[in-house]
């Protein structure tokens, strides 16, 4: 710039704007803008031939039984009591509760868990169970742990769990391992 | 006041517009990046169920889909109405499950293999098939040890 050279004729740029204008239109329209979300789950491997299940004593295992008809049985070592559906099809949240104080037990009573550590959620369904009521157990599933591990990072550091870092994050979920069995499909 | 008064004698001189350009094609690549354009078209009707605690997905590209659903209307005249399985752009039936262990061995195989361990199946199912043909994919993607899973669902109306 500091020589001074003949100026050159400036291009005109007018019809810059309507080339991106089109562009930006075309992008507009083939966007999606729904963000891919859902629960996320890890599946046990395929179990080895000769190797023993280990025990679990009853009272560490809290079973969720949704049967054909969709109603949902659940307690402690078996499926005995049965939870309510509200009026607009979702679940009563005594389920969760139930879970979460399942959970949080740590021996205090001695037909539940003795610890989080071993506490087992044991989730099972049936052939014609729809997957919609399978989503919402698994949903409320998640929301117990959810809301027990909020619980703790309250008071351990006295803030929300998404808001703590990563480590943090580790020694709440070590505290509240989620462990949840599936086990297969039963025929009828 | 009189400084500003000297120079607008006559007329308003034109705004430019070469900033115009710039703006555009900001947004223009806001959109470029967000877009996620659809691979595969949908042979199968997948209403996904609702739910509230949900993770968003990482990783796009290391995602496959399973999709599980009944046919869709046009397809309905070859299929019938019984829940089919789709991989890719082909659908299967619930006798052909294990089609998905060819499946995944072939995203597998398109990926690299230090991004293996990471890669998610995110099963898009709809609502209303029954847990049965949901387990029967469960268990081939076992089978060829694709564990990580993810059960897409969509965020529940406002009204609650």
């Amino acid at each position: 710039m500091s020589r001074n050279r003949r100026e050159l004729p400036e291009i005109n740029a007018g019809s810059m704007a309507d080339i991106a204008f089109l562009l930006l239109i075309f992008f507009l329209v083939t966007t999606t803008m729904d963000v891919d979300s859902g629960i996320s789950r890890k599946l046990p491997p395929m179990p080895e031939e000769n190797i023993e299940t280990p025990e679990i004593h009853k009272k560490n295992i809290f079973v969720v039984l949704i049967n054909k008809n969709n109603k949902i049985l659940s307690g402690i070592g078996s499926p005995t009591s049965m939870v309510e559906i509200n009026g607009d099809g979702s679940i009563s949240s005594s389920l969760k509760e139930n879970i979460k104080i399942f959970v949080s037990n740590n021996g205090l009573n001695l037909n539940s868990s003795e610890s989080p550590e071993k506490a087992i959620v044991s989730l099972q369904n049936q052939e014609g169970t729809s997957y919609n009521m399978y989503i919402q157990v698994q949903n409320e599933l998640t929301k117990a742990y959810n809301e027990l591990r909020n619980e703790k990072s309250n008071i351990d550091y006295g803030k929300d769990f998404n808001k703590l870092d990563v480590e943090e994050q580790k020694i709440i979920k070590k505290f509240y391992p989620m462990k949840v069995s599936e086990a297969e499909t039963k025929a009828n | 006041m009189s400084k500003f008064k000297k120079g607008g004698g006559k007329g308003m001189p034109a705004i430019s517009t070469a900033s115009l350009p710039d703006i555009v094609f900001m947004l223009l690549f806001f959109f470029m990046v967000t877009t996620v354009m659809r691979e595969t078209t949908l042979k199968v009707e997948v209403s996904q169920p609702e739910a509230t605690e949900v993770k968003k997905m990482e990783k796009k590209s290391l995602v496959s889909y399973i999709y599980i659903g009944s046919p869709t209307i046009n397809q309905q005249s070859i299929f019938g109405t019984k829940a089919r399985i789709q991989l890719n752009d082909v659908t299967f039936s619930r006798k052909e499950v294990s089609e998905i262990q060819n499946f995944i061995i072939a995203e597998r195989l398109s990926k690299d293999e230090d991004e293996i361990p990471y890669m998610t199946t995110s099963i898009k199912a709809d609502q209303n098939v029954t847990m049965g043909i949901v387990t029967d994919v469960k268990t081939e993607l076992r089978k060829v040890d694709a564990l990580k899973i993810n059960y897409s669902t969509k965020k529940p109306k406002e009204d609650n």
